[in-house]
C-alpha cells in the first residue's frame, strides 16, 4: 500500500490474467522463484528435518507384502520364473505337484502332477516355450508350457530316465544344453538321451548346479562335501573346489558382474566370491539366524534376497555385509526357495506351508504409475534419506525392523555365542606362543581349503 | 616268441586244445603267454634287418647299455591336478575381461535397466511381427483395400507412388536446386545478421543518421511517385494525415513522458537537456502541421515553436523534501545553504514538520508519560519523538495533507536531518546556523520542553567509551539521508535503543561472559589439613609451607572458542536434546576422511527450495532406473567384449521349439536374403 499517492498520478498493479489464473483445476502454475541463499537460510537443519519426515514416511508406507498364492498341497520345494513373460510363474512342490501361476490375477494357471517323491528342480526353457522338471523318481521331464487342449492328458514333451537321482537342473542361456546334478553334475543335450558331459569329483552328491548367465560355459556346483565346484564346460575337467567350514545349500551367479557368485552356506551367512580368488570370499553376509536354503540375485545385480530356515526372507546389498530388508510373516514357516522377478520390483517366496508369497522389493515403493511429480518426490526423499544417513536419528529409524521374538531370540543368543568364541580365542591367543594362533577375520574363518 | 615272428619261415599253426583267455589275432597261440617281452627280443631283429640305418642301430645298442629307467609317469590325479590348474588360470583370465566393464558399472552414477536397450519409436510391422498372415475376413478386407490403394502390405516399406517420387529428380536438378536453395539461405542470413548488427549499435547519432537517411529516399521516392504515380502518392499522403491525426490525439512528444520530465528537471542547468526538450516539442510540431499541398509557402518560419517550453523548466530545482506536491512546480525562494543547525534546531526542525495534528498527538502522549515516569530519559524521548515523527511524515506522504503548512515549507526543508547518535547531538550542538530560523507558527510547548532539559542528564546512557576499550571507527554520516533503507534503519535503531533503554546491556553481557570464564577456569584444589603436623585451633593458620605444598593447581582447559571475540559468547556445554540429532566427531561416517568433508556434504542442498529444477532432477537422479514391465536380461558377452566372439551364431539362439522355431526360420531367411 505504499506509494499509492507517490504523485499526481496514480500507479496500479496490473497483472496480465494468464500469469496466475488456472485453465484448469488441475493446471499447475509455474511459480517464479527466487533463488537468493539470503532468502531460504537454515538450508541444512530444514533439510534434515525433511530427511527425518522422509524416514518416518518411508517405515509408515513400508508394506512389502504383496499376495499370496495358495494351492499347493504340499511344503514348495522350488520356484522358477518364466523366461519371457513376468507374469507367469512356475513351482514344484513336495509331492511332485508342478503348478503354472498368473502372477496378476493371482491364479493357478495349471497344475501338473510332474513325478513322484519331490520334484527337486525347475528351470525354463530360454525361449519360454517348455520347462524341464527333475525329481526324485531319476526322471527328467520336459512339459510344454502351452497347455494341453481340453480333453487332452498331460504328457511331458520328452522323458529321460537317469540313473540316480537329480537334485537340481539349470538351462543354458542361449543354447539348447542343459545341466543336472546329482550324484555328478551332468551336461545334456535337449536332442539326446544320455549326457553329453558328465563331471565328477570325489564327491557323492550335489545340491544344486548352476550356469553362469553371463560367461555362459562356466558352470558352479554344492557339493554335499561342503564344497563349491567349478566347471568349464569346454574343458575336460573342472575348475577348482573350494571346501568350507559348512555346507553350501545353492548359490547364484551375479547377473551383471560375470565373476561374482554367492552361496547360501548352512552355518546361517552367505558368501559371495570372486572366481579368480576362490580362497577368501569378498564379503560375507551375515544376519539370518538360522541355515540359509536359497539365494537369488536381483536382475540388475545390485542386491540379492536370500531364503532361511528361521522363517524370514533377508535382501542384500551385494557389497554389504548386512541386509538392508527383512521380510516375515506370521504364518510363513521355514522358507525354502526364493526368487527375484525379472523386472526388479517382486520377490517371490515358496514356503514349507505350501504357500508362494510376493512381496515387494522394495518394502516402501509406490505400485503402478507414478507421476512426474510423484517421481520426483520419491527421488527427493530417497536423496534425503541417503545424505542424512549418518545421522542418528534417520539411521535409527530407517535401520528399525520388527522381528519375531523368537528370531530376536536367538540372535541375541547367537551375538552372545559369538562374542564368547571371540573372547575364547583371544584368551587361547593371549596365552600361547606368539604367532602360533594367528588372527584370522570373519572373512577367512569360513574357507577350509581350496582345492586345485 | 617275439623272435620268430618276423622270420620268413611261416610258423605252423598249432592246434588250440582248450579254451584259453588270450587269444592272439594272429593266430599266435597261448604258448608264452606269462613270457615278458624284453628289449633285445624286439633289437635281435632290428640287427638283421639290412633297412635299418646304422645310426640307428647304434642309438638302440647304446640304449640297451644304458642302465638308467625310464621315469614313472605321472598317476592320473596329479595329471588331472595339473590340467585343471591350467584351465582354471585359463578361465580366470578369461572372465578378468569383464573387469572394466564390471568397476564402470560399479562407479556409474546411475545405470538404466535393461541395458542395451533398442531405441524407442514406432517400428515397421516386420519388426514386430514375423511370420504373420491374414486370417479373419476383417483383416482380409482391410488388407485387400490396402492392396487397392498399393499400400505396402508386406516387405516394401514404401508405397509405388513413394518409390516414384524418389526417382523423379535426377541427380542434376537435385544438385541444382539444393545450389540455389544453399544461395537464398545464406543471403538470408547474411541480412538477418546485418539487421542484428545495426539493431545492436548503441549511437543515438548513428540511428538519427540512419533515420534521417530513410527519411530522405522516402521525400525522393515522395516526389518521384507524384509524378510517375500519383494514386499511390496520394495514398501515401493519406498515411501521413493519418500519422498526423494520432500525433495529435496522443501526448507523444509534448514533454509529458518521463524522460521529458527528467530532462526538465536537469533543464535548468544542462543546455543539452533543454535542447533535446525542444527538439521533441519541434518533432511535435513538425508531425502535427498539416501538410499542404507543396507551394510557395513551404518555407515558413518556425519560430514559435521556442516559446512552447514549459514554464517550470525555468523554475528553480524542485525542493528536497518532496513532501508536498502543491509546492512541486513552482518558483521557489532561493535558499540559504543550511550544513549544520543547533540542537535546538533540530529539534524546532522536528518540531515544524508540516503535520501538525500528528505532531500534537505526539506531544499529548508524550505528556501523559510524563506525569506517568517523572524519570523518563528526556534523549532517549528525543530520539522516540523523532522517530515517530518520521514515521508520520511518510504518513503524510501517503495523504494526510493540510494545506496549512505551506509558509514553513521552504524554510525548514531539513526535516529529515537526522540524530544518529550521541556524538552526533554534541557534534551538532557546537555548530551555530548562521542563518536566523523563521519562527514556526505552531504550538512549540514541546519543543521548548525539550530544549530546556539540561544536557548532562544522558547521565543513564550507556557510555560507550566506558564499555567499548576499543576505538570506534567513525562512520561519517551524510546529514541528508538519500536512501529510503537508511531511514528505515535509524528507526530500527532508534526501536531497538527505546526498546533497551533501562538496561545496561553491555556492561551486562561483559559480566556474563567474565563470569562464565571465570567458572570455566580450574579451580584450586586446597588439601591443607589443619592441624596434621603442627599446631591447630582457632586462630592459627596452617603454614604457609603447607599450604603451598597441599593447595593442586589442575591444568588450564583448552581456551574458549570466544576468547578473541569480544562480542561474543559461544557456549561450550553440550547441549543433549540437540546432540541426538548429531554425528558424533568420533564415528565418522565410512567414505569420509575428515570432519570438513562430511560437513561439506551436508552442506549444500539439493531441495528444490534452494536450487533450480533441473539442478535438482540432476542431484536428485536415482542410482538404478528400470523400466516398468521390462525384463532385465543378465547381460550378454557379444555386447560388452566385441573382439572375442564365442558362439559363432552370435547372440541369436540356437534352436527354437515350437512357433518361435519358425519365426527364427523367418529371421535366419531374412538375414541370408539380405
Amino acid at each position: 500500500h505504499q506509494s499509492a499517492y507517490e504523485s499526481d498520478n496514480i500507479k496500479v498493479l496490473c497483472r496480465n490474467p494468464d500469469d496466475y489464473v488456472r485453465e484448469t483445476t488441475r493446471d499447475i502454475q509455474r511459480v517464479p522463484r527466487n533463488y537468493d541463499p539470503t532468502l531460504h537460510p537454515f538450508e541444512v537443519p530444514r533439510e534434515y528435518t525433511r530427511a527425518l519426515n522422509a524416514t518416518k514416511l518411508e517405515r509408515v508406507f513400508a508394506k512389502p507384502f504383496v499376495a499370496s498364492l495358495d494351492g499347493h498341497r504340499d511344503g514348495i520345494s522350488c520356484i522358477t520364473k518364466h523366461a519371457k513373460s513376468l507374469s507367469t510363474v512356475i513351482s514344484g512342490a513336495c509331492d511332485g505337484e508342478v503348478k503354472l501361476w498368473n502372477l496378476p490375477r493371482q491364479e493357478c494357471l495349471r497344475t501338473v502332477q510332474a513325478h513322484e517323491g519331490f520334484v527337486r528342480g525347475i528351470c525354463s526353457r530360454f525361449c519360454g516355450t517348455s520347462f524341464f522338471t527333475v525329481g526324485d523318481d531319476k526322471t527328467i521331464k520336459q512339459w510344454n508350457l502351452e497347455a494341453p487342449g481340453y480333453g487332452v492328458r498331460e504328457e511331458p514333451i520328452n522323458t529321460i530316465l537317469g540313473k540316480a537321482v537329480f537334485t537340481g537342473i539349470d538351462h543354458h542361456q542361449r543354447e539348447s544344453t542343459f545341466v543336472t546334478c546329482g550324484q555328478t553334475v551332468d551336461i545334456w543335450d535337449e536332442q539326446r538321451s544320455s549326457p553329453i558331459r558328465s563331471f565328477s569329483w570325489g564327491v557323492d552328491s550335489f545340491s544344486c548346479v548352476r550356469y553362469n548367465p553371463v560367461e555362459t560355459e562356466l558352470l558352479a556346483s554344492c557339493a554335499s562335501d561342503r564344497s563349491i565346484v567349478l566347471y568349464d564346460t569346454r574343458e575336460s575337467a573342472p575348475l577348482r573346489k573350494v571346501i568350507m567350514q559348512l555346507r553350501s545349500n545353492t548359490l547364484c551367479w551375479n547377473p551383471m558382474e560375470a565373476y561374482y557368485f554367492t552361496c547360501a552356506n548352512e552355518d546361517y551367512n552367505l558368501y559371495t566370491y570372486d572366481i579368480r580368488h576362490l580362497d577368501v570370499p569378498v564379503t560375507v553376509h551375515m544376519d539370518h539366524v538360522s541355515a540359509v536354503l536359497d539365494v537369488d540375485y536381483s536382475p540388475t545385480g545390485r542386491e540379492f534376497v536370500s531364503a532361511s530356515f528361521d522363517k524370514t526372507i533377508r535382501i542384500f546389498p551385494k557389497d554389504k555385509g548386512h541386509s538392508r530388508e527383512v521380510y516375515h510373516t506370521k504364518r510363513m514357516q521355514h522358507v525354502i526357495c526364493v526368487r527375484w522377478s525379472a523386472d526388479n520390483k517382486y520377490v517371490l517366496s515358496g514356503s514349507d506351508e505350501m504357500n508362494i508369497r510376493l512381496w515387494k522389493a522394495n518394502a516402501s515403493e509406490k505400485l503402478g504409475l507414478l507421476s512426474t511429480r510423484e517421481k520426483a518426490a520419491a527421488h527427493y526423499n530417497k536423496k534425503l534419506i541417503e545424505k542424512f544417513q549418518h545421522h542418528p536419528q534417520v539411521r535409527r529409524i530407517a535401520r528399525h525392523r520388527h522381528l519375531p521374538g523368537d528370531i530376536l531370540k536367538q540372535k541375541r543368543e547367537q551375538r552372545e555365542m559369538k562374542e564368547a568364541r571371540r573372547r575364547r580365542e583371544q584368551n587361547v591367543r593371549k596365552h600361547s606362543k606368539p604367532g602360533s594362533v594367528p588372527l584370522l577375520t570373519e572373512k577367512e574363518k569360513h574357507v577350509a581349503a581350496v582345492v586345485e | 616268441a617275439i623272435s620268430s615272428m618276423g622270420s620268413r619261415k611261416r610258423k605252423k599253426q598249432n592246434e588250440r586244445s582248450e579254451a584259453s583267455v588270450q587269444v592272439s589275432e594272429f593266430f599266435v597261440n597261448a604258448e608264452g603267454t606269462g613270457e615278458k617281452v624284453n628289449l633285445s627280443d624286439l633289437l635281435g631283429t632290428v640287427e638283421k634287418t639290412s633297412g635299418a640305418s646304422n645310426k640307428t642301430k647304434k642309438q638302440l645298442r647304446n640304449l640297451q647299455s644304458s642302465k638308467e629307467t625310464l621315469e614313472l609317469p605321472l598317476n592320473k590325479q596329479q595329471t588331472e591336478k595339473i590340467q585343471r590348474g591350467i584351465a582354471y588360470e585359463k578361465t580366470a583370465a578369461e572372465v578378468s575381461c569383464w573387469r572394466n566393464i564390471i568397476l564402470q558399472n560399479q562407479k556409474a552414477e546411475q545405470m538404466v535397466f535393461p541395458l542395451n536397450q533398442e531405441s524407442p519409436g514406432p517400428k515397421r510391422v516386420e519388426q514386430v511381427v514375423a511370420g504373420w498372415k491374414v486370417q479373419t475376413p476383417l483383416e482380409q478386407e482391410i488388407f485387400r483395400l490396402l492392396h487397392i490403394n498399393s499400400q505396402p502390405v508386406d516387405d516394401p516399406v514404401l508405397t509405388p507412388v513413394e518409390e516414384q517420387s524418389l526417382k523423379a529428380m535426377s541427380l542434376e536438378e537435385a544438385k541444382i536446386r539444393r545450389a540455389e536453395l544453399q544461395k537464398a539461405r545464406a543471403l538470408q542470413s547474411y541480412y538477418e545478421a546485418k539487421a542484428k548488427r545495426e539493431k545492436k549499435i548503441k549511437s543515438k547519432k548513428y540511428h538519427k543518421v540512419q533515420r534521417k537517411a530513410k527519411c530522405k529516399d522516402f521525400l525522393k521516392q515522395f516526389d518521384e511517385m507524384v509524378k510517375t504515380n500519383p494514386e499511390g502518392a496520394l495514398e501515401e499522403l493519406k498515411k501521413m494525415e493519418l500519422s498526423r491525426m494520432e500525433e495529435r490525439m496522443s501526448l507523444k512528444h509534448q514533454n509529458s513522458g518521463k524522460w521529458a520530465k527528467s530532462k526538465a528537471i536537469m533543464a535548468k542547468y544542462d543546455d543539452s537537456a533543454r535542447k533535446a526538450m525542444q527538439e521533441q516539442l519541434q518533432m511535435n510540431k513538425d508531425l502535427t502541421q498539416k501538410i499542404v499541398v507543396p507551394s510557395d509557402d513551404e518555407h515558413e518560419s518556425n519560430e514559435e515553436g521556442l516559446e512552447t517550453i514549459p514554464d517550470f523548466v525555468n523554475d528553480s530545482e524542485p525542493v528536497i523534501d518532496s513532501v508536498n506536491p502543491w509546492m512541486r512546480g513552482q518558483l521557489t525562494h532561493e535558499e540559504p545553504e543550511v550544513s549544520c543547525v543547533t540542537t535546538e534546531d533540530v529539534q524546532t526542525a522536528e518540531e515544524e514538520n508540516e503535520e501538525e495534528e500528528l505532531v500534537g498527538e505526539f506531544e499529548r502522549k508524550r505528556k501523559l508519560r510524563q506525569a506517568d515516569e517523572e524519570d523518563l530519559i528526556p534523549t532517549e524521548e528525543e530520539l522516540m519523538r523523532s522517530e515517530k515523527t518520521l514515521e508520520g511524515s511518510n504518513q503524510t506522504r501517503e495523504g494526510l495533507n493540510t494545506p496549512g503548512q505551506e509558509d514553513e515549507e521552504g524554510l525548514l526543508n531539513e526535516g529529515q536531518i537526522r540524530v544518529r547518535n550521541i556524538e552526533d547531538l554534541e557534534v551538532l550542538g557546537e555548530f551555530v546556523d548562521p542563518q536566523p530560523i523563521a519562527e514556526p507558527s505552531l504550538p512549540r510547548t514541546a519543543a521548548v520542553e525539550a530544549t530546556s532539559e539540561p544536557p548532562y542528564k544522558k547521565k543513564r546512557e550507556i557510555d560507550l567509551k566506558e564499555v567499548l576499550t576499543k576505538e570506534a571507527k567513525a562512520v561519517k554520516v551524510p546529514f541528508l539521508p538519500t536512501v529510503v533503507d537508511e531511514e528505515e534503519r535509524d528507526e530500527q535503531i532508534s526501536i531497538i535503543k527505546e526498546a533497551f533503554a533501562g538496561d545496561d546491556v553491555i556492561s551486562d553481557f561483559i559480566k556474563d561472559k567474565s563470569k562464565l570464564e571465570a567458572a570455566g577456569r580450574p579451580e584450586v584444589v586446597d588439601l591443607t589439613l589443619p592441624g596434621w603436623g603442627e599446631w591447630g585451633g582457632v586462630g592459627l593458620k596452617p603454614s604457609r609451607w603447607k599450604r603451598k605444598r597441599f593447595r593442586i593447581k589442575t591444568a588450564p582447559p583448552p581456551p574458549r572458542q570466544d576468547q578473541k571475540l569480544p562480542d561474543v559468547i559461544i557456549s561450550e556445554n553440550r547441549n543433549a536434546s540437540v546432540a541426538s540429532h548429531q554425528v558424533t566427531n568420533r564415528l565418522l561416517p565410512f567414505p569420509f576422511q575428515n570432519t570438513a568433508q562430511f560437513e561439506s556434504s551436508i552442506r549444500t542442498p539439493i531441495g528444490p527450495t534452494w536450487n533450480t529444477q533441473s539442478v535438482v532432477k540432476n542431484m536428485t537422479k536415482p542410482k538404478v532406473i528400470t523400466k516398468m514391465g521390462a525384463i532385465i536380461e543378465p547381460m550378454v558377452k557379444e555386447d560388452f567384449i566385441k573382439n572375442k566372439t564365442t558362439t559363432p551364431g552370435g547372440k541369436g539362439p540356437a534352436i527354437m521349439l515350437g512357433e518361435n522355431k519358425r519365426i527364427l526360420f523367418v529371421k535366419c531367411l531374412k538375414k541370408t536374403s539380405l
